[in-house]
């Protein structure tokens, strides 16, 4: 017991430092190919480690105008949620840290919470532009969650159709990958699943033309505008984390292969090949949902943000949804 | 939260300004709210007044001339021209006409390194970054082409009282054609980008609405006034420098993309059109340039003494970039003119501000802030302060004032 304790503890720790440099990593990357992309150099791709140490050593300002003890917590709760997240979906071809405890489901959950952290966070700073921030902020989760909820509903049931059992668990999606199950028209409805994810992620990340919350421009950047220091730090790292739980999460969905199934390799040698591939992957994925679609897009109003969500998303993932039902009907008559 | 909520269903208000990013220049807006819909604003320029006509108010007409290149931060012929084509009337100085094409060949490469810079800006406000960086790296051209021909990116300091201080040489003249051809080939490009972007069209089209009779109303000028079918041009109506001689009409939105609606999406057709406007301006500026002297007098001190010896006012007109720029000189037998008046183009624009921005959203402040291209540098021509701080004039007390100085000057 005691030693399950301490394993859990230690591999809790190793995931946390491993994806927190993945998640600077992915920074560093998203913001040297957006450069590019844009004619430009960019930084350095350890530009994200250093803009942490310099904000690790700022002082925070609290707004005169602020409720304290909010705006303080707001930051703390939103990265120890983002990080639990990180233990319960698998990183690197390991399985997850708390693989018994939890499911999709609770991931879902936790995905909301960095969120109404920052929305609570925009309330308690007094300012009129974290305040507008903040109802955006509301509204873009409310708007992306029901997509999102369609793609893992449909993997699920897929899933419990075909006889896996504890078909929410991320184990399960990961040892059944998905694509094995499903005829031609599932791959294409699976397909069309996986282009909805990819457009979910930018909006949970706040990237534009989903960055309505912070929209620079017009909001000055919105719901951190009054956050400074090691605050704004936190809030940085949460975004972090929350890139590679987004990137993980697909990869686990979508592509869970292992590299060490497919290519003969010695056992040591297995481990680091299933990282390797993994970080690809990621990158990959980063690549098209975040960088991709940041540079070609302008920033949507909020009620675009809205109808972009409720009614195109929504009727691309029903229609993915369907697709995957139809082949599953069809395969049983 | 309770507080909050209670907030949101009442109007609030929400600073923007002096300084802030949607902003490329100080002026303070003042937004009441209701949810993300404004209700009404109020802007308050007077952020970045520098006292030039005060400056130009101890100098002779030759050093103003450089002076006023200062005036805005892009525009480096617009203020100089209309200053010199001002006291070129009051002294009966007749410009070359090679000086005159030289004048017109900047002043329409300067629009053009203007309008790009502004396509760059309202990508920016859109939120589309990429197209900022690439708009601006295609300006670059016409900053080199300006380089070559005046010495100088900015502040060119190529006008003179009489002429222009530097030919255009043989060599420099397929260099010009170079460039022309860059652009050319460039025009569909940006077209395409622009006007064919999803996101931007969504953004622009019927947002930001100045009607014809508003824009009239309120005096709207350039680009402006243009992209709400308003079909006038300083460069048309009033012709100046080469213009009378070449083909130059008021560019307004066409039936292609359903007349003028004048919304921030017209806009960006009549500043796409106007480049292509400005690349045929040139093309028959170099086909028909005369050969001659470019200065009506090349010594300074020569110069100085026919200016000193004038009397008399006139207004100066160009059309900027933005619309049309004017400069107000009288001159009494002085070395410095007795009145130097700027009405940069900026200042009549400024007020559709309040018809456009009414009604739209939050996200929309930006891109229809930036529709008009709003140089405050420019406009910015008084402070008022009293006891320390600023403070309002009523409209009686500018009557007040602007009858003193009518006085003022008629004794003059």
């Amino acid at each position: 017991m005691l030693t399950d304790i301490i394993l859990t503890l230690a591999g809790a720790f190793l995931v946390v430092i491993f994806s927190l440099i993945v998640a600077f990593f992915l920074l560093g990357v998203d913001r040297i190919v957006t450069a590019r992309m844009q004619a430009r150099i960019g930084p350095p791709l350890t530009q994200p480690f250093t803009d942490m140490r310099k904000l690790f050593t700022k002082e925070n300002v609290v707004p005169a105008n602020a409720i304290p003890w909010l705006f303080n917590l707001a930051p703390v709760v939103a990265l120890a949620s983002a990080i639990t997240i990180l233990l319960y979906i698998p990183i690197g071809g390991f399985p997850p840290v708390l693989s018994g405890g939890g499911d999709l489901i609770l991931v879902m959950y936790l995905l909301t919470l960095p969120a109404l952290a920052l929305v609570a966070g925009g309330f308690s700073s007094g300012s009129p532009y974290a305040t507008v921030g903040a109802q955006r902020e509301m509204v873009t989760m409310i708007a992306y969650e029901f997509p999102l909820a369609v793609v893992i509903i449909a993997i699920a049931w897929k899933l419990a159709v075909s006889g896996v059992p504890l078909p929410f668990m991320l184990m399960s999606i990961q040892a059944n990958p998905v694509w094995g199950l499903v005829g031609p028209l599932g791959i294409i409805g699976i397909l069309i699943l996986f282009f909805v994810l990819l457009i979910v992620t930018p909006a949970e990340l706040s990237r534009i033309p989903f960055d309505t919350p912070e929209a620079e421009t017009e909001l000055a950047g919105g719901v951190l505008v009054e956050y400074s220091g090691k605050n704004l730090a936190l809030f940085t790292l949460t975004q972090g984390v929350k890139t590679v739980v987004m990137a993980s999460l697909m990869v686990a969905l979508f592509i869970p292969y292992r590299l060490s199934a497919l290519v003969p390799a010695p056992a040591i040698l297995q481990p680091v090949l299933d990282l390797l591939f993994y970080l690809i992957l990621v990158v990959l994925v980063a690549f098209v949902a975040v960088s991709l679609i940041r540079v070609s897009m302008a920033r949507f109003r909020i009620n675009q943000v809205v109808s972009v969500y409720w009614i195109y998303l929504s009727l691309i993932g029903i229609a993915g949804l369907l697709l995957v039902m139809a082949d599953h009907f069809i395969g049983v008559v | 939260m309770n507080t909050e909520t209670t907030k949101k269903s009442t109007p609030y208000t929400v600073p923007i300004g002096p300084v802030h990013p949607a902003l490329k220049e100080p002026v303070m807006f003042t937004f009441q709210m209701e949810g993300e819909i404004v209700k009404s604003v109020d802007f308050a320029p007077g952020n970045t007044h520098r006292g030039i006509e005060w400056m130009g108010m101890r100098r002779n007409p030759v050093q103003i001339v450089h002076l006023t290149d200062r005036i805005c931060g892009i525009c480096g012929i617009v203020h100089s021209l209309s200053f010199a084509r001002a006291v070129e009337q009051i002294a009966e100085i007749e410009v070359p006409p090679r000086a005159d094409y030289i004048r017109t060949i900047l002043h329409e490469l300067e629009r053009m390194q203007s309008h790009i810079l502004w396509a760059g800006v309202a990508a920016h406000e859109l939120g589309f970054d990429s197209l900022l960086y690439l708009s601006w790296r295609v300006r670059e051209q016409s900053m080199d082409l300006i380089e070559n021909l005046t010495g100088n990116r900015v502040n060119y300091g190529i006008v003179q009282v009489g002429g222009v201080r530097r030919d255009i040489s043989d060599e420099q003249l397929p260099i010009i054609e170079q460039g022309l051809s860059y652009y050319r080939g460039l025009l569909d490009q940006m077209k395409t980008v622009f006007l064919d972007d999803s996101t931007i069209r969504m953004r622009c089209r019927d947002h930001g609405l100045l009607s014809y009779r508003d824009a009239q109303l309120l005096c709207a000028i350039g680009p402006t006034a243009r992209a709400s079918g308003v079909a006038m041009d300083v460069r048309h109506d009033y012709p100046y420098c080469a213009y009378g001689d070449l083909n130059v009409h008021p560019v307004i939105p066409p039936q292609e993309f359903g007349g003028p609606h004048g919304d921030v999406y017209d806009r960006i057709i009549v500043r796409l059109l106007e480049l292509a406007q400005s690349i045929d301006i040139i093309q028959q500026c170099l086909d028909n340039m005369p050969a001659g002297e470019i200065l009506w007098e090349k010594k300074i001190p020569k110069l100085l003494s026919v200016l000193k010896k004038a009397h008399g006012e006139a207004i100066g007109r160009v059309e900027a970039p933005r619309g049309e720029c004017m400069h107000y000189v009288r001159m009494d037998g002085n070395d410095a003119p007795a009145t130097w008046k700027v009405k940069a183009s900026s200042y009549s624009n400024l007020m559709s501000w309040i018809p456009m921005l009414k009604g739209e959203q939050l996200a929309d402040v930006p891109i229809i802030v930036a529709s008009i291209d709003p140089c405050m540098s420019c406009t910015d021509r008084v402070t008022v302060i009293q006891n320390g701080s600023a403070a309002d004039l009523t409209k009686e007390d500018l009557t007040r004032l602007s009858r003193d100085k009518t006085r003022r000057l008629s004794q003059c």
